[in-house]
Parts: structure tokens; sequence; C-alpha cells
């Protein structure tokens, strides 16, 4: 039986054993929150508290006013000490709202929905966007927005994201093991929203158990429409674009999206939440956060509410704070070194690693043509050359050899015997050239 | 993300900044992805060495230990030459990644036995200097190094350059009894005008094949080559496509062209393995054109390098002055390299054809 995957791609050490099998633990809200009002892409959200306000737990503390944008809601019951900026997991100060805890876990009134089929389309959608949904696998991209595509759009396929082909990373891996019926009917639910024809849920080889407690569950739920897929364990599967072709054989067409194929991608957390949002009218203000790395003492898989400060989740499993030398928000791919460990976690924060040494990132040697960057790139660039081109400022060169298709995801410099960090390169030529847009756009105005 | 203006509290800074000062952990930062492979350029190019020291051995045997002697040279040369433009470039120095070692050793390979070692020496220093070192060292090259010193040679030195010995094992029918001429020699001037039989060149084939025939001192032993690349080919040193298409299309040219007018008879089938194992062309395809720096990074345009080098080395061959025709359709094909690469990118995923 030949798994199915796509072209390209990378084997990293799988690192998962830590914390695979260590079931979610609910780690207690911490004394202060501090809630970013931009925990998602899209414009931020709107404070609609100020300092002094009392607030309880799911109330909405930040509003949505445009369409690509998602509400925010208090994590924790207090008071509301500050409207300020604080600093953000993506190295700036963004706008944040502090709350301090009174550890009372009042609620709020949360309308619930045991039977979601009564719901229209239009009904869920609009619940999504108020309970703040946003894509938990790492990009935070606004549910609801990605669930209302045009009237012409067909979907043929809703896929389910289960690959988290990330090392270190097992929180959608417990998911699955701990949450596989919440996870059906989340599925279900979205099935419903898009119309879909076909829905699939793809998982990667190195999760034997997720794979057959899905299987059993499907089965004996008799809920035919969902297909398992098993998907060959290389990085980055989990890359939408790359699900859909490993699933589908379609290819999102170049500066398209994936419902222009027909296809819709949604991750195993996030459609948890939209049964939680719609079934038990909850919110989103906790998540799943995989902390573990050689400087943790005891790697744990922990249930956190949003705003907690990541020195909370460290101190939790024991890590040792005076080896740490690094600490890495998300995957050691694609996650963000962090200056400090007082930054709150987010919506999208899929993990916490904590190295106990500096990791390579110095160019060793030039370059020697040797081809890896294009057989590692599941997008089937030529890394090595936009490197040079826009080491040498020559961006629209870069362009014509499409710098515009790069998914950021790394394979390249992973593989690169020269250790030249090659995505950093086509991160900054993506930059300039996302000025020179909006320098354009601004002049035209 | 852009941030649209809104009306906001200033925020407070000193808080922030008293916060961050109570914190005594400094941590590294760097950009993603903190991992990374553990192959280098270093691990490769030791790959490589391991897998040319097949075809030393098989030198030694053949051509005795002179042949050794000339590696040492050319190799010692090399390095040092790179060690102190190095240093008058007031660089540090890239000796370390073992590139300019595989460069002596490729050079010794392409030369005969019998040159003399000041001459090994030179091209040595060529190679390095004028086609490697002159264009930024490492990576910065647009033509094969070792190739280069070779052609510098022939172009100094020709007739120093032509003299060839015979291997110590003599006595087998065909072509080893001649000391003074090397297989593809031999074909040039004989078999055109019908005065060497068939049967002798299918006599020499199991020569070719070992390496018991005159000519460079790397390029004779097509087994010890081929041993060499296989270890090449499972550390995913060198691909399958250049090799394959260069000697592919060496072999179906010599094949159709055979001269007999007639793709079946004997001489169709023996003469174009016959070519094929002799002179450099092994060693030219499986290590000098599968050079990373000077071939295409591009799958298809290393189909297109190597049939190019494959048309050359035929047309140089068959109707050119010289009997081998390897290093310079090499190098020809070396220049071309920007321009293959530019009209072979490749297909990447979601690729839009545009409509016009």
């Amino acid at each position: 039986m030949s798994l199915k995957t796509f072209f390209g791609g990378i084997h990293p050490k799988y690192a998962k054993e830590q914390t695979a099998a260590s079931p979610i633990e609910i780690l207690s809200a911490p004394e202060t929150v501090v809630v970013p009002m931009q925990q998602h892409i899209g414009a931020p959200a709107v404070p609609t508290v100020k300092k002094g306000d009392e607030v309880l737990v799911g109330q909405v503390i930040g509003e949505a006013t445009q369409p690509i944008s998602a509400p925010v809601h208090s994590p924790v019951s207090g008071t509301v000490v500050a409207v300020t900026d604080r600093p953000h997991i993506n190295g700036r100060s963004v706008l944040s709202v502090v709350i301090e805890n009174d550890g009372q876990n009042k609620w709020v009134e949360l309308e619930t929905h045991p039977d979601p089929v009564q719901l229209d389309r239009d009904a869920i959608i609009n619940k999504i966007r108020a309970a703040g949904i946003v894509g938990m696998g790492g990009a935070g991209f606004p549910t609801a927005a990605k669930l209302r595509p045009p009237k012409d759009a067909v979907i043929d396929y809703l896929i389910i994201n289960g690959a988290e082909c990330e090392p270190y990373l097992t929180a959608d891996h417990r998911l699955m093991l701990e949450r596989t019926e919440d996870l059906l009917i989340g599925i279900l639910i979205l099935k419903k929203i898009l119309n879909a024809k076909r829905c699939y849920i793809g998982i990667e080889e190195n999760k034997p158990d997720a794979i057959i407690a899905v299987k059993t569950a499907i089965k004996e739920n008799h809920y035919d429409k969902i297909k398992l897929v098993i998907l060959r364990a290389k990085y980055p599967q989990g890359g939408e674009k790359q699900l859909i072709d490993a699933i589908t054989g379609r290819n999102v067409p170049s500066g398209g999206l994936p419902m222009d194929c027909g296809c819709v991608v949604q991750n195993v957390g996030t459609t948890i939440a939209v049964r939680d949002a719609i079934i038990d009218g909850l919110p989103l203000y906790q998540r799943v956060v995989t902390v573990t790395g050689p400087a943790v003492g005891s790697p744990k898989n922990l249930l956190v509410r949003t705003g907690t400060p990541m020195k909370h989740l460290l101190e939790a499993c024991q890590t040792d704070m005076e080896a740490t030398k690094k600490v890495i928000m998300g995957g050691p791919m694609m996650g963000l070194a962090q200056t400090h460990t007082d930054v709150p976690v987010i919506k999208s924060t899929s993990g916490i690693l904590a190295y106990n040494k500096t990791t390579p990132g110095i160019r060793e040697y030039p370059c020697i043509n040797c081809g890896r960057c294009i057989q590692a790139c599941p997008v089937n660039l030529v890394p090595s050359r936009l490197a040079k081109f826009i080491e040498r400022e020559k961006i629209d060169e870069a362009v014509e050899w499409n710098l515009m298709d790069c998914i950021e995801c790394g394979s390249c410099t992973f593989i690169c015997p020269s250790k030249i960090n090659l995505v950093h390169f086509i991160k900054l030529g993506k930059f300039h050239i996302q000025a020179k847009r909006a320098a354009a756009a601004s002049k035209k105005q | 993300m852009t941030t649209p203006s809104v009306t906001r509290p200033k925020p407070d800074f000193q808080s922030q900044v008293n916060d961050v000062k109570q914190k005594t952990v400094s941590l590294h930062i760097s950009s993603s992805p903190h991992i990374r492979h553990g192959e280098s350029v270093q691990e490769i190019m030791l790959w490589v060495i391991a897998a040319l020291i097949p075809s030393l051995i098989a030198s030694v045997i053949f051509f005795g230990f002179r042949a050794l002697f000339l590696t040492c040279v050319s190799v010692i040369t090399a390095v040092v030459t790179e060690w102190l433009i190095s240093r008058l470039l007031k660089k540090p120095s890239s000796t370390g990644d073992f590139s300019a070692v595989v460069t002596g050793i490729l050079l010794a390979y392409n030369v005969s036995p019998l040159l003399p070692w000041w001459m090994v020496a030179i091209g040595s220093v060529f190679a390095i200097d004028v086609a490697k070192m002159a264009f930024g060292g490492l990576g910065g090259n647009f033509i094969n190094p070792a190739l280069a010193g070779r052609a510098f040679l022939m172009a100094s030195y020709p007739a120093a350059m032509t003299c060839w010995k015979a291997t110590g094992f003599g006595s087998v029918s065909g072509i080893d009894g001649i000391t003074s001429a090397t297989p593809l020699a031999y074909f040039k001037s004989g078999f055109s005008e019908g005065s060497i039989p068939i049967s002798e060149l299918q006599g020499a084939l199991g020569n070719l094949f070992i390496g018991n025939v005159g000519g460079c001192i790397g390029e004779t032993s097509v087994i010890a080559l081929l041993i060499g690349a296989m270890i090449l080919w499972f550390k995913k040193i060198i691909g399958f496509r250049i090799p394959f298409f260069y000697i592919g299309t060496v072999f179906f040219l010599f094949w159709i062209f055979n001269g007999s007018g007639n793709v079946f008879s004997s001489e169709a089938l023996t003469i174009p393995l016959y070519q094929v194992l002799s002179g450099g062309l092994m060693l030219g395809a499986l290590f000098m054109a599968t050079d990373m720096v000077t071939s295409p990074i591009t799958p298809k345009g290393k189909i297109i390098f190597a049939l190019g080098c494959g048309i050359l080395t035929f047309v140089i061959r068959k109707f050119g002055g010289y009997p081998e025709g390897v290093s310079y359709s090499i190098l020809l094909m070396n220049l071309f390299v920007p321009h293959i690469e530019r009209y072979t990118k490749p297909r990447i995923y979601g690729e839009v054809k545009k409509r016009d």
C-alpha cells in the first residue's frame, strides 16, 4: 500500500516521543493575562473595554470591525488593569488588554445548541465569527471568512488537516485521540456549511494510534461521508497546498486560494473549536500547546488560556530557565524565536520549545549549486537562485523565478549543505515587494 | 498584516522597560528554520575523494607508482595555491572544504602518467588560480577547474601531453601491444581505413573495461570509475541524468553512424561500446560533467547539458582533429550553463499558464 504524498519535502527527526503519549493537562490561569487584539491574520480587533472594567470569562473585549478580522474574548474573569501596547510573539508591540484574574472563573451566559442540524448555514457562520475562531494550525486566518467562498464556487473537497508535520508538536495528535467524537461532529458541521461533496481527514503515518482512533470512531458512528487518508510522514505535509496535492492531486493555482481548485482545508483544533462554538456556545479562549524541547524537564501538552505568559507554561513543565538559551514559539522549522518569555500565548500558538544551546544559523560555505534545495522544495522553486538574486538586490528577477510562490516552509534551508539561510533571503525579498506594492497603492490614493 | 490607524492610549513604555530589565534571561534569536540537516560541503567533498580512490588503485596497478606520485603533486600544489591566494586576498582560507583536493585529483587523472611532475604542478596552479580563485573561489567558477587545467597543459605542452605509457601487463591481443597510442588514437588512425578487423576491437573490450590500456591516469579503468560512481549515486551526490544522457548520447550517435550502413551489424554494436569504454568519456561523464558548480542546477537543464556534451564529444571524436573530445565538450557546455538554466526553470506547483 503506497501512502499519499506530495513532491519535494524533507525528513527531519520527529522528536515527538516525549509528548505523543502525554494526555492533555489543564494549566490553571495565571494571575494576570495579557490578551493581544491581534491574534489572527487581518485587521486587529478594537477594544470594547477600558481600564477598571469588570469582565467575565467569554466576554467580548475586542470587536471585529472589518471583514477579515476576528473578535477577542476574555479568557478569565476579573478587572481590566490596562489597555496598552505589550510585546507580542511577532516581535513587535501590539495593543493588548491586561486583565487581573479574580480566580472566580465567572462565565457570561452561553447559547447552546445540542442539535446544530436545526441551524441554517448563515447562522452557523455568524456564530463562528462571533466566537472569534481562527485557524489554529499556526496561521490564524479568521475561519468565518474562510467558510464563506463566493456564491459560484463549488467546494468538492473539505479536507481536515491532522498531519502536524512539524517536529516536536503533538497538540493535534492528542486532540485526535482524546476528542475524536467531537472532531467528527465538527467535521460534519463544516461539511454542511460548505456543502462539500466529499470530506477527507489526513493523518501522517507517524501517529498510528490517532489513525486507529479516528478510523474506529468513523466506523462506529457510521459517518461514511468522512474518509481517512494516511499520509507519508514528510515535512511540510501539513502545508495547505501540499495536503491538497497529496489527497486530491489538485494544485492550488499560483497566486490563488484553495477554493479556486474546489478545496477548503481546516485544522483539527479549529474543527473542534467550531463544534464547541456551535454546540456549547463557547468562544475561542483556550487551546492545547505542546511544551517541549531539550531544556524542558517534564514536557507536556497543556490546555492553556490565551493571554497566558509563556513563562507560566515553561515553569509548569520544569524548564531549566538558567540553561535555556533559545525559546521558540511554534515548531523548529517555522517557529519564531522569542526575545523574552513574558510574551503571551495566542490563538495560533501550537507549541513552545526551549533549547539549552543555540541552534546553528550561520552560513559556512558559498552555494555549490548542488540542487538539493530544488529537490526539497515542495513548490519546485530554485531557492539558491532566489537567494542569490535577493542578495544582489535583483528583486524583479527573483519575482520572475516565482519568488512570491514560496510558502516559507524552510525545507531548502534545512537541507542546504552550505548552511545558507535561503528562506531568510526569500522572506526579505517578499518584504521588499510588499513594501513596494504598499507604496504604489498609497501613491494611487 | 496592516494595522489601520486607530486612536489608542499612549503606550506605557517605562513599565515595559522595567519589566524587561528584571528579566536576566538573554535569549538567542535567529530566523527560522532552527534545525538543520547534518550533511555539509566537507562531507560531500570527502565522499567524492573516497569515490575516486578505486581509480587511483587501478592506475597504480596498471601504470605503477608514478601515477600516485603525480596525483600527490597535483593535490599538494592545488591546496598550497589555494591557501596562498587566500592569504594574498586577506580572506580566510577555504582549503578546509577539501574542494582543492578534489580538483587536484581530477587534474592528475586527466594527464598521462609520463607527464613531467613540474608540468602537472603548473597545470594545478592554473586550475586553482585562474579557473577557480579568480572568480571568487568555490561556487564562483563557471568552468570546470580540472578540465581548464588540462586544456591549458594541452595548449602549452602538446607533445608531452600525448606521450603515453603501456601498462605492465602485455600480450593481450589488440591495443595494448602498441606503446605509443591510446585506444582512441588507434581507432582513429586505423579503423576508418579498414585496417583493423572488428574482432580485434571486440577483443579489446575486456581490457578497456578493467583498464589494461594506455591513457590518462584516472580515465582508463572503467570498472573502478563505475564503483566510485555507484558510491556517489547512493550518497545522492551525483544524479542519473547527466551520466545517463551523456553516455547514452555518445553511444546512440556512434551506433547509428557506425559506417557499416546497418544498425544491427557487429560493427554497429561493437563500435559504440568501444567508444564509450575508451578515453575520458567515463571519467568525464561520471565525475567531470557532474561537477555541481559548473553544471546546471535545474533538472531539465542537466539533460540538455548532457545531450550537448554527448553531441560535441561525438562530433569531435568522429570528425575533429583530436581523437578525444570529452574535455573540450564539457568546457564548451560549461559556457552555456547560465543560458540553459534560464530557459529550463522548473514548472512550479500551481503554475498558471500565461494566456498570451
